[in-house]
């Protein structure tokens, strides 16, 4: 069942990033891009689709990836259906460090400086978190501290944008808090990728821990799990997963809590095996938004965030109102 | 060598004492049941005696191991362990949740070697729960659902069972057989510790009655031995009437609350 699901998600995410790169503001016909992409092409097609095109689908990949894997892992963790990245308050202060950046004018200093912040507020948020982890055995304790340092970090970005000293700060918190693909390069990329991948593999390798888990995490130990290395190893690599896709993408919710969600079923439930799915299908659920936002015919183009939450929340609440087991 | 053995194990928490001094030892095919009213510390006695809780002072050793010593996956192979508290939150079926019992010999619910199968197979027929493979856990009844559960520990097929309270939403039929159950496996070498609060339950099937009160392990034999009704009187404030079956165990039936 597992291959069929992740090979239809794959065929499903490889037609998306293909659709993806025909769009644009210069309209390029499938062989155009496909030669550009083989390396032909005239230079003019190469240039719109290796550094503008690709870079922005394959951050809405990567983004997607990151936020599905990180919500089914929190999720099994959690042993909470409706968790995601930003329930431990991960995304909330990396798009703080970001906006402290913003505040001061000190991304101007260098392209890096911003997703330098964002990476290290996730990861000052994952430390907080993984240090509550160990001091508390309870999950809820560990949620509400989540929600605690969550609520918190979105009250000093308030702060910060009150206190904005110029309308052009404000536009540029805005836009981070929204969550935005367009005019990704592959440096940005290159910079978020060992966080992302790091983050993502500590997860899959906790994988089976995950499923002890279902049973409660009495039983779980019973059944011979370290409780605590599994609960630091989520910990880090959600939080590093997640710290690179803001830094890429800035706040993006909702994928976290869908993509695993959608997948659940088709995997019999089992926490272990939902996280290559859900990762997949979160990446495609980004890139898919991420065509969504350049096909709606608006002014200014659509934030990618604020599409992701139109289709998300909703989302959530439908899934919230299906659960079975309380 | 003991299948079990706790050696003066104390505990408590927020100044309050909730385990002192508890020492005894599990042989290898006997069953024992531990008895005593609720909030006598027999759920932390438990979690003490498998190294799950570590004790203020005394230590427990698990097939001749100490318990703090093992890493969680050594553990969990030599000592199979039911909780009472077993929350479930995804709809799984019902042979993934046994399956979950191999999980410290590596396997997965997706991934079961031959042995594992094995092991799953055996224990869901022990528990009478053929047909039951594909059910979703939240179409099951919570006698089914605990029978699930008991699969699951079964499963693990270690030389230990401690179970607590597993008969706790049980029928009077489910209650016997889930008795039986443990019967069988201490006839093929099991140690069994389990927590039941049915009386006359647990004299019929123990070998041994480890009698807890206050924290404290106040009495510990047979139930021919233990069962009398001053005790019955003393630990629960009960009144009841015990009479020694002439096999083994004793037949009792408790009457109400003793008086005063």
């Amino acid at each position: 069942m597992k291959p069929r699901v992740s090979l239809l998600l794959s065929l499903a995410l490889g037609a998306a990033l293909i659709a993806s790169l025909l769009l644009g503001s210069v309209p390029l016909s499938l062989a155009r891009v496909l030669a550009a992409l083989a390396g032909g092409g005239s230079e003019g097609d190469s240039l719109v689709v290796w550094q503008i095109r690709l870079p922005r689908a394959l951050a809405a990949a990567a983004v997607g990836a990151a936020l599905g894997m990180s919500g089914a892992a929190l999720q099994g963790l959690l042993r909470n259906p409706l968790a995601e990245p930003g329930i431990l308050g991960v995304s909330a202060s990396a798009a703080l460090f970001a906006s402290f950046v913003l505040y001061f004018g000190l991304a101007t200093i260098g392209p890096l400086v911003l997703p330098l912040a964002a990476v290290a507020g996730a990861l000052v948020a994952t430390a907080l978190v993984a240090a509550a982890a160990l001091w508390t055995r309870s999950v809820v304790t560990l949620i509400l501290i989540g929600v605690g340092l969550s609520s918190f970090a979105a009250a000093l970005m308030a702060l910060l944008m009150n206190l904005a000293p110029n309308p052009f700060s404000l536009a540029d918190m805005v836009n981070w808090m929204l969550g935005t693909v367009d005019n990704r390069s592959f440096a940005d990329l290159a910079f978020a990728a060992p966080f992302l991948i790091i983050g993502m593999a500590i997860l899959f390798a906790g994988r089976k821990g995950l499923a002890a888990l279902a049973l409660g995490e009495e039983t779980a130990e019973g059944l011979g799990l370290d409780l605590k290395r599994q609960r630091l190893g989520v910990i880090l690599g959600a939080g590093l997963a997640t710290g690179a896709a803001v830094a890429l993408a800035g706040a993006i919710g909702f994928v976290g809590i869908v993509a695993p969600h959608l997948v659940r079923p088709f995997l019999r439930y089992d926490p272990a095996r939902l996280l290559v799915p859900s990762c997949l299908l979160g990446a495609l659920l980004l890139v898919l938004a991420d065509i969504g936002v350049r096909l709606v015919p608006t002014e200014s183009e659509l934030k990618l965030g604020v599409v992701a939450s139109l289709i998300g929340a909703p989302v959530f609440i439908w899934i919230a109102a299906q659960r079975r087991l309380a | 060598m003991s299948a079990l053995e706790a050696r003066s194990l104390a505990y408590h928490a927020q100044d309050r004492p909730l385990v002192k001094d508890a020492s005894f030892a599990l042989e290898p095919g006997t069953l024992t049941v531990l008895i005593g009213p609720n909030g006598a510390g027999k759920t932390t006695l438990l979690r003490l005696a498998l190294g799950l809780l570590a004790p203020d002072s005394g230590e427990a050793l698990i097939g001749g191991e100490k318990a703090h010593v093992l890493s969680p996956r050594d553990r969990a192979r030599r000592a199979a362990y039911l909780p009472q508290q077993r929350p479930l939150v995804w709809p799984q079926p019902v042979r993934d949740i046994v399956a979950l019992g191999r999980f410290a010999y590596g396997a997965s619910p997706a991934r079961l070697s031959p042995a594992d199968a094995q092991a799953v197979d055996d224990a869901i027929a022990a528990c009478g729960l053929g047909g039951f493979e594909k059910r979703a856990a939240d179409t099951l009844s919570g006698g089914e659902m605990s029978r699930v559960h008991l699969a699951r520990a079964l499963a693990a097929q270690a030389p230990l069972l401690v179970a607590d309270e597993p008969v706790a939403a049980l029928d009077p039929r489910y209650q016997h057989e889930v008795m039986r159950i443990f019967e069988r496996a201490t006839r093929a070498g099991t140690a069994v510790l389990t927590v039941v609060h049915d009386l006359p339950l647990a004299a019929r099937y123990a070998n041994r009655l480890l009698w807890m009160k206050e924290g404290r392990i106040i009495a510990d034999g047979s139930p021919a031995e233990t069962l009398t009704p001053e005790r019955l009187a003393a630990v629960f404030g009960v009144e009841a009437e015990v009479t020694p079956r002439a096999s083994d165990g004793a037949d009792v039936r408790i009457i109400g609350p003793s008086a005063g």
